[in-house]
């Protein structure tokens, strides 16, 4: 069908056009779907696309969707890398959000300023401590961590739903599965612009997730710690040829990943929602994958592909309540996006040949 | 010898990829029952030559005939048909499925498998290869996965048998028996296409050679009129080079004593280590010979660190430190060098830049590394000083490792460990699939830095190197060790029957 | 009593057993398709859709396995033919097709269809003892015998041979002159049309409506049982029975009033999943039974 000849070196401008092409024909594949769907496709783009950045709060909003995206999709941008497949952030961020909950529900009239870094530590915690699971079994055991993952994803969430179901339902909630609200040092405050107020709901969570962000780039690129996740990732022979320990290195990137989902986890919920709920996240974990492969596993890119797909999320939302069009056409656009990003990957490391005068071979 | 009808012939065969031409107008001719023998360099385009008479590569010009009849060649199986068998250099061989199974796989008949089984009894033993058709291919030797290889071919009764570089995984003892297979098979009328790079069994085995140069036909001679110097000048183009030579060494400083290793493994591929005792005097080469798989991988795990065990090991000190619980880290901090034999993938890594790579052992270096920061322009420095001090061609500044030959990649490497002059040096294979160019500079820097006083091991298949290299030499065969010999009291015949494992027989049996 | 609890784990056992063929033949050839999921559910809506638009129990089962077979068609584009990293692009796939059946789904949602009848006479689940046995329908019996047929092909004939083969060293295949990435194809392929059939016994067999992501983690479960059976088609069969009563206790164990919540029953499938693999991998063995090119992309030359 196709030949594929190895680049010697990759054009510096296919870095960027790739992700642009890429979005554009996701756009394109949108238009066709809907037409065929009997929308009206100029209408839906319009919602889709346009609409959320019609306004200064809307984009806020933007931000505040995109945050957990960003959080967890810096991670997982460092564990793909090293070639470690931790598909579960969902249940990792679930567990943050439960660590740190349990400390917010633990102390009801707490006023403490301490409080919230004690609850950011907890998040990271939990959800570091739901990736040891698969860690320890993959360094152990050689276990596939994607299944594993996946796995702890469902009984997390299941967790979660009996924890606000009994134990930790609040007397007052009308039987609804809800818990107490956290006491007001355990939510996190919105953004004070001087002179203009709060914009939407921006929060200072949002702060945290550019900055994680900009902390996971220097780590990647500037320090030997970064080598080494790239090296485990490329080659982990080479790795231990080094005098690294892949079990170390391995450990380390679970932590991470897992901690950053429950930071995630934590912040959402302190952010927006101010009580634990059966459903806290709306798949950010998952998204949060194609966030990654969509900022082409670089960390600070994660930024700006984690508020594009907050786009397509609350284009979603937006498309839904004007049109009636069903929200699962985003995980449409989502799968296509990835797709087109996975075919981008391989024309950058390949020169593509269709006919077969171009010959090659790679066995020689 | 009466005149003899032509069998396969090319005419003007090129082949290119993209803008490299890797064939460039190759005529060339075999005989009935001819064994001929094609000469190159790696890299020369031997390889590619005979992939496309076996129907793996088209070629971009040119045709083939056959019995005198123009034909082309689709696929592999066609070759198969029309009488054609190849035995690669890189066995084709599938490690988890049975002999018989990967019998199967290399015939275009469907057999029964019961007289399949007993075809294959009945041909091993007319050839004297005998093998187990129902054995995993995993659990045999290189020399006996060769045998399978040929054994599927021969099950074919093939008209023209390619083997490529066969003998590099054998023995001499077991290449001389590999020759008379293939004499008798000459002899029964079947063409033989041995390619090769050692000039000795050509000139040996074959009636003529034709020798490839970059693409090219340089000729085509009687194998018998011409000498090895006649046919190393036609293959290499110009005089090789001679190597530096070496200061005999007169110290009495042990700089690496190991004894009593002893290493078990838990994966069938792999040879445990048995009781393995070795010493290193300051500005010695100590050549540790044997064919690959017994054990040389292994030892070199032990001896960079990679595995480590501080109980099955009784001894393993370097300048008087005992290392055996020292990581990689710490053994290049106490001054010692190493280099694996993979460049693809553990010495080096391909889809990093020369700078990432020169990084992967010299991060301990505090003016590389500070405080975790990796320092970009320093290392970038060092990385030039590297590639220029040791003659590594690259295609433009600061390549990825994948865009350097092999040859420059290797330079590369061995600089880069060089340049740190470490006081011990543990190396395997330093020029495997090197050209000789490249290998005459990598074996003169090894020479160099013994005669700085470094302590080195080099661990090669490659007797002419050891030869050349080392002052002692002991053989690795199925994870022992032998004692080391100066190289005064050996030749090429005794190492080889150590290679057998004919040392340690006679040894044990002496006990 | 217990024969409803075995007819109910028996059946909940037929897509697992149907989606894990099909994906172990995908994983013999070399190839990870961690799509299932997502061609399920494309099996699953197209199955049901159309058995509502035809009434006809067979054109919908056709639409399932010809959707199933189309999914996994774009996975092979991708894996294949532009040699994509499997992991990510079946992960894509299972984004795609969740989202794509649930976008068709979404006018069926809460209408409802007669499912398969059983395939033999209902006199026939009165014996005694065996009778569960035979309450059963046509697609659960042709699963067994879809497990025998692949073992035989897979084991006793030319093309298995080769298919391992390409899962086992698809450089040396290609040497011998075979053309692995065609292999590969008709394995994706034959995997698609399985976990498309799997998909569609859903609705069509086990809850007669469609709701969306309906196979709730059934796909990544029948990826789980390829390990457990050590890449061995009958021991599927075994698997997918255990993984099925594990699933049905906690129904039973709900309906039975057990003091346990039921969120923990209902966690016990991914549990033993988990178990199952720490058992496997723990077994030092597993590391030669899998194929050794798996998830190594094969480019093609020539």
């Amino acid at each position: 069908m196709f030949y594929l000849t190895p680049r010697k070196e990759i054009p510096f401008s296919f870095r960027i056009a790739i992700p642009a092409i890429s979005i554009v024909l996701t756009i394109v594949f949108g238009f066709l779907i809907f037409s065929i769907l009997g929308y009206d496709p100029g209408k839906a783009l319009y919602h889709f696309f346009l609409s959320p950045l019609s306004r200064v709060d809307k984009i806020a909003d933007l931000f505040v969707k995109a945050c957990p995206l960003m959080i967890i999709g810096t991670g997982l941008v460092l564990c793909f890398r090293a070639n470690i497949w931790n598909i579960g952030a969902e249940g990792q961020l679930i567990m943050g959000a439960v660590f740190a909950g349990g400390l917010a529900l633990s102390f009801p009239n707490n006023q403490s300023i301490l409080l919230l870094p004690f609850m950011a530590i907890l998040g990271f915690l939990g959800g570091a401590l739901w990736a040891l699971i698969p860690a320890i079994l993959k360094i152990k055991l050689r276990t596939n961590e994607i299944l594993v993952t996946l796995m702890l994803t469902y009984v997390a969430s299941l967790f979660i739903d009996w924890l606000v179901r009994g134990p930790w339902r609040s007397p007052t909630s009308f039987g609804f599965p809800l818990t107490e609200y956290y006491p007001e040092a355990g939510l996190i405050s919105k953004i004070y612009f001087p002179g203009i107020g709060n914009i939407s709901q921006l929060h200072w969570g949002v702060a945290v997730a550019i900055f994680v962000c900009i902390f996971c780039w220097f780590t990647m690129e500037k320090t030997i710690f970064g080598f080494q996740f790239k090296l485990i990732g490329d080659s982990p022979n080479a790795l231990k040829f080094s005098g690294f320990n892949e079990s170390n290195t391995t450990l380390v990137l679970f932590v991470i990943s897992g901690g950053l989902a429950g930071l995630a986890g934590m912040i959402e919920v302190s952010a927006n929602i101010g009580q634990l709920q059966p459903n806290i996240s709306f798949g950010y974990g998952f998204t949060a994958i194609i966030v990654a492969f969509l900022a082409r596993l670089n960390p600070v890119a994660v930024i700006i592909s984690g508020l594009l797909i907050a786009l397509i999320e609350v284009g979603g939302d937006s498309a839904q309540i004007a049109l009636a069009i069903p929200k699962v056409v985003t995980g449409v656009f989502k799968g296509i996006l990835l797709f087109l990003l996975l075919a981008g990957e391989t024309l950058t490391k390949y020169e593509i040949n269709l006919s077969h005068n171009q010959k090659s071979d790679l066995n020689d | 010898m009466k005149r003899k009808s032509l069998l396969l012939e090319s005419r003007n065969i090129t082949k290119s990829f993209g803008s490299f031409v890797a064939n460039d107008d190759i005529n060339f001719s075999i005989f009935k029952g001819e064994i001929h023998g094609l000469l190159g360099e790696n890299g020369a385009g031997k390889s590619t030559f005979v992939k496309m008479v076996y129907g793996l590569l088209q070629p971009s010009m040119g045709d083939f005939y056959w019995n005198g009849k123009k034909i082309t060649i689709q696929g592999p199986q066609e070759a198969r048909d029309i009488g054609i068998g190849m035995v690669f250099q890189h066995f084709t061989l599938f490690p988890t499925l049975t002999v018989i199974e990967n019998i199967q796989l290399a015939l275009n008949e469907n057999f029964n498998l019961q007289e399949l089984r007993e075809t294959i009894i009945k041909k091993s033993a007319e050839f004297g290869i005998t093998v187990d058709p129902d054995i995993y291919i995993r659990d045999l030797s290189v020399g006996e996965q060769q045998r399978v290889e040929i054994l599927r071919c021969l099950l074919q009764n093939p008209k023209l048998l390619i083997m490529d570089e066969p003998t590099s995984v054998l023995t001499p003892q077991e290449s001389e028996q590999l020759f008379r297979v293939l004499k008798k098979l000459s002899k029964a009328g079947c063409s033989i296409l041995f390619i090769s790079h050692k000039l000795k069994e050509v000139k040996e085995l074959t009636q003529r050679s034709t020798i490839i140069r970059r693409g090219r036909v340089i000729d085509t001679v009687a194998s018998s009129s011409v000498s090895t110097e006649q046919l190393a000048k036609m293959m290499v183009g110009s005089e090789p080079h001679n190597v530096k030579s070496k200061i005999v060494v007169n110290s009495d400083d042990c700089l690496v004593r190991i004894s009593g290793l002893n290493r078990s493994v838990d994966n069938p591929f792999a040879t445990p280590l048995e009781d393995i005792s070795l010493d290193v005097k300051a500005g010695q080469i100590v050549g540790v010979a044997g064919i690959a798989g017994n054990g040389q991988s292994e030892l070199m795990e032990v001896l960079t660190g990679e595995w480590r065990s501080t109980e099955t090991i009784d001894a393993f000190e370097v300048f008087g430190t005992d290392i055996r619980n020292y990581s990689p880290h710490k053994r290049r901090q106490l001054g010692i060098g190493f280099l694996p034999e993979e460049r693809h993938g553990h010495s080096a890594v391909t889809d990093m830049k020369l700078t990432e790579n020169t990084l992967l052992t010299h991060h301990n270096n505090p003016a590389i590394q500070k405080n975790s920061i990796v320092q970009n322009e320093t290392l970038e420095k060092l990385t030039d000083e590297i590639v220029h001090k040791y003659d590594v061609r690259t295609p433009f500044h600061n390549p990825l490792a994948s865009a350097l030959s092999g040859g420059n990649l290797q330079k590369f490497v061995i600089g880069r460990e060089i340049i740190k002059k470490p006081r011990v040096f543990f190396v395997a294979q330093p020029t495997w699939g090197v050209d000789i160019g490249a290998t005459k500079f990598i074996r003169n820097a090894l020479i160099e830095l013994a005669n700085d006083g470094c302590g080195i091991i080099v661990i090669s298949q490659d007797l002419e190197e050891l030869f050349e290299l080392a002052d002692n030499i002991c053989v690795l065969f199925r994870g022992k060790l032998t004692e080391s010999k100066p190289l005064e009291e050996l030749n090429a015949e005794k190492i080889g029957m150590m290679m057998g494992g004919e040392d340690l027989l006679s040894r044990s049996q002496g006990e | 009593m217990i024969d409803a609890l075995i007819l109910t784990i028996l059946m909940t056992s037929v897509p697992l057993i149907l989606a894990a063929t099909g994906e172990l033949v995908v994983e013999r050839s070399g190839v990870l398709n961690l799509g299932l999921e997502g061609m399920m559910l494309m099996g699953a809506v197209s199955a049901f859709a159309l058995t509502y638009a035809s009434g006809s129990l067979i054109v919908g089962l056709l639409a399932g396995i010809v959707a199933g077979c189309l999914t996994a068609a774009i996975f092979g584009f991708f894996v294949l033919g532009l040699a994509t990293n499997q992991v990510a692009t079946g992960l894509a796939l299972t984004i795609f097709g969740t989202g794509l059946s649930g976008l068709i789904g979404s006018d069926f949602v809460g209408k409802a269809i007669k499912g398969l009848p059983t395939l033999f006479p209902e006199s026939f689940s009165n014996i005694p003892l065996i009778g569960v046995f035979f309450a059963l329908d046509a697609i659960a019996y042709l699963s067994i015998l879809i497990v025998f047929l692949v073992w035989i092909i897979l084991f006793k004939s030319k093309y298995g041979l080769i298919l391992r083969a390409s899962g086992i060293s698809h450089n040396s295949a290609h040497s011998l002159g075979y053309k692995v990435l065609n292999v590969r194809w008709c394995a994706v392929l034959f995997g698609g049309m399985m976990a498309g059939l799997a998909g569609a016994y859903l609705p069509l067999m086990l809850t007669p409506h469609w709701s969306e992501g309906m196979t709730s983690g059934r796909g990544w479960i029948a990826l789980a049982l390829v390990v457990f059976a050590s890449w061995m088609p009958s021991r599927i069969i075994y698997g997918a029975i255990l993984f099925g009563a594990i699933t049905i206790m906690q129904l039973a164990g709900q309906a039975r009033g057990w003091t346990i919540p039921p969120q923990f029953l209902s966690s016990l499938p991914y549990v033993a999943t988990i178990i199952v693999l720490v058992l496997i991998s723990s077994r030092g063995s597993a590391k030669y039974l899998a194929p050794s090119d798996l998830t190594r992309p094969f480019i093609a030359s020539k």
